[in-house]
């Protein structure tokens, strides 16, 4: 089963055998700030296969959120093991680490984190700039990725020119510019109304089906039930997994 | 890679929300260039004015007074006075080849010069024909030094000091008219051209009458040389020359070529050089003061850049989640710290020549002494690379720190900044 799959094996990046993608053993995160030692994670176990859809809940300061930072490589444990494609992640260089978030995973953030300097095509185009994609297959992969989430004729907006359903298409088309197996998003449907909200998870689901790995982070019992798989974080530990019928 | 696109699109944001502080922090950086400018330019000026006049007395001169012997030699006693004559002109320039060219000179500072019923007490020189070559004594337009025909003949020809033309005859267009030196009517054969003469020695070139030596010798019955000067092949055989003199002309009036106190030197190659010293030195002291004026004006481009960081935070965070590597980021905050340093300097470099090329056409025109001997600011080569330099080495300093501290984070930290 996907799901305790943590004693699976590891090295191979081979994807789509239904071994763990996501494995984590034992993280910890400690938050120091110097006269307080704040534990946000204490040793978590989660292990998540290839083509999963699966949702993060929990209150408030839960933990939830560490939790996907860790994930997504944006932040690293204090303590455990984690392993992406098999890789061990601890101990990797701040450049390996940008590329694994450039090549393996897209976010999706509550707030959209779009540059609002920049036009939503140059947004959207940022990732494939950091990877070094040639200008003219840049250029054909952003237009189809805009065409994906149905926004070909706002591309030369800037991001206050756009509604927030809008803006998070921009995000998951900017999430999606680099085909990465794991797409992360975090509460995002949090900053949207509730249709912009249903067609959110709609893509969501859609992209689940064309073999992306989902992780969401949500609260919100409604977007949880859609998922496949439910994992449940309080005060930093995982209280329950699980799978839907 | 971030596209030069982007970059600016990123700065222009950044300047949107400081214009205010990012122009003070530009007039900063401008302020110190001019400052370094204006201070090398004066350097620069101070120093080819002084050069100028050294040269006043002659390039790579040689010249040396007549003494005692000190030692004891060949069983000559100590206490001998050396004398030289004009033939040891020639003995020294066949004997001694490190030696290019050499003049003797006699001097008689309280002669009697007549032009109808101005009279004036000046000094009178006798000099060799090479003399003139060797003391940068050139003739104005119109007029001529001494020459051999004038040596040989003992020709009662004089070459005047401007300044003594001038107090003679009123005007400096004097060649061709006579003038009575000790009564007797000599023919004005050249003026001597305006020159700054920061050495001397018998007073200045411009307030004296310069005559053929062999006129000089007859006139006044004398025999020995108040002077001898030479200038050597090269500034580094001027050791040799010096050594080879003393050992031919020891030979000669037999003295010992290592007493010295027998013929007293003035080596002008070693004051140039301790001059050059001196003078690279004042240029390190005004180029340190200009430079740390600039270093102000940086600090307030690392703080700009520092405050540009911190409001960028969340962006920056957002990028490394996109992929960004370390170098994407700093390069763009170090190119951003760069733009405002070369705006800086851009418009620095711009008042600076601008002020130092009136300050120039003012000096030029300026009468004073002063004004002439600090000398026209110039600006040359390596001021402009020094200032380029130090600009983008402040640029680059000023980037480097503040970019260091935005990648020192977790993106997940930076995200997180409101």
């Amino acid at each position: 089963m996907f799901w305790n799959g943590k004693n699976g094996r590891n090295g191979a990046h081979d994807e789509g055998n239904g071994h763990a993608l996501i494995e984590l053993a034992g993280i910890r995160k400690v938050y120091d700030t110097g006269a307080i030692k704040v534990e946000a994670l204490c040793g978590v176990d989660l292990a998540v296969a290839e083509n999963e859809f699966l949702a993060i809940v929990g209150p408030s300061g839960s933990g939830k959120s560490t939790l996907m930072n860790i994930i997504g490589c944006l932040d690293t444990a204090s303590e455990g093991s984690y392993r992406l494609h098999g890789e061990q992640v601890a101990g990797l260089t701040i450049d390996r680490l940008a590329e694994i978030r450039n090549r393996r995973v897209g976010f999706v953030f509550q707030n959209f984190n779009l540059l609002p300097q920049l036009t939503a095509y140059e947004n959207v185009e940022m990732p494939l700039l950091f990877k070094g994609t040639p200008t003219r297959e840049r250029r054909e992969r952003v237009q189809h990725l805009f065409e994906q989430v149905g926004l070909a004729d706002r591309m030369l907006h800037r991001p206050v020119e756009l509604s927030g359903g809008q803006m998070q298409r921009v995000a998951i088309a900017r999430a999606l510019a680099c085909e990465p197996a794991i797409i992360l998003a975090d509460e995002p449907t949090g900053n949207l109304d509730t249709t912009s909200g249903r067609d959110i998870i709609g893509m969501f689901e859609e992209l689940w089906t064309r073999g992306h790995t989902m992780v969401l982070i949500t609260h919100d019992p409604a977007i949880a039930a859609r998922t496949r798989r439910v994992v449940r974080v309080q005060d930093g530990v995982v209280v329950s997994d699980e799978k839907a019928a | 890679m971030l596209t030069a696109k982007l970059i600016v699109r990123l700065f222009h944001s950044a300047a949107k929300i400081q214009r205010k502080r990012m122009v003070l922090t530009v007039t900063a950086i401008a302020w110190g260039t001019i400052a370094i400018i204006l201070l090398l330019s004066f350097g620069e000026g101070l120093k080819r004015s002084m050069d100028q006049g050294r040269r006043g007395l002659g390039d790579s001169l040689v010249i040396l007074w007549m003494g005692e012997t000190e030692k004891a030699y060949a069983g000559l006693p100590a206490g001998r006075p050396i004398r030289l004559v004009p033939d040891d002109v020639e003995l020294v320039l066949k004997s001694v080849p490190e030696i290019a060219s050499a003049s003797g000179e006699m001097h008689n500072w309280n002669v009697q010069l007549v032009n109808g019923r101005t009279a004036l007490n000046k000094r009178v020189v006798g000099v060799h024909p090479a003399y003139g070559e060797l003391r940068t004594s050139y003739p104005q337009a119109g007029g001529r030094y001494i020459d051999e025909l004038d040596q040989r003949l003992k020709r009662r020809v004089v070459f005047l000091g401007n300044e003594l033309a001038r107090s003679l005859f009123g005007t400096e267009d004097v060649v061709g008219k006579t003038l009575l030196v000790a009564d007797m009517p000599f023919t004005v054969i050249g003026v001597i051209q305006k020159k700054r003469q920061m050495g001397m020695y018998g007073g200045p070139d411009s307030d004296r009458a310069t005559i053929p030596l062999s006129t000089f010798e007859a006139m006044f019955g004398r025999r020995y040389l108040s002077n001898f000067i030479y200038k050597p092949v090269a500034d580094d055989l001027a050791p040799v020359a010096k050594r080879r003199l003393m050992e031919v002309l020891g030979a000669k009036y037999r003295f010992d070529p290592a007493d010295t106190r027998a013929l007293y030197f003035w080596d002008t190659i070693e004051n140039t050089k301790v001059f050059t010293k001196m003078m690279i030195g004042i240029e390190i002291f005004l180029g340190v003061i200009g430079a740390l004026t600039m270093i102000i004006g940086g600090v307030g481009v690392a703080n700009i850049m520092f405050a540009a960081v911190t409001h960028r935070t969340r962006e920056i965070g957002v990028q490394m989640a996109l992929g960004a590597r370390r170098l994407y980021i700093t390069g763009a905050i170090v190119l951003e710290s760069l733009a405002l340093t070369f705006a800086g300097g851009v418009v620095g470099i711009g008042v600076g020549v601008t002020i130092v090329q009136i300050l120039a056409a003012l000096q030029e025109r300026a009468k004073s002494e002063a004004m002439e001997f600090l000398g026209a600011p110039t600006i040359s080569v390596p001021i402009a690379v020094t200032t380029v330099t130090l600009l983008g080495v402040i640029g680059l300093v000023a980037g480097y720190f503040p970019a260091r501290r935005a990648v020192s984070v977790q993106p997940a930290e930076a995200l997180r900044f409101e």
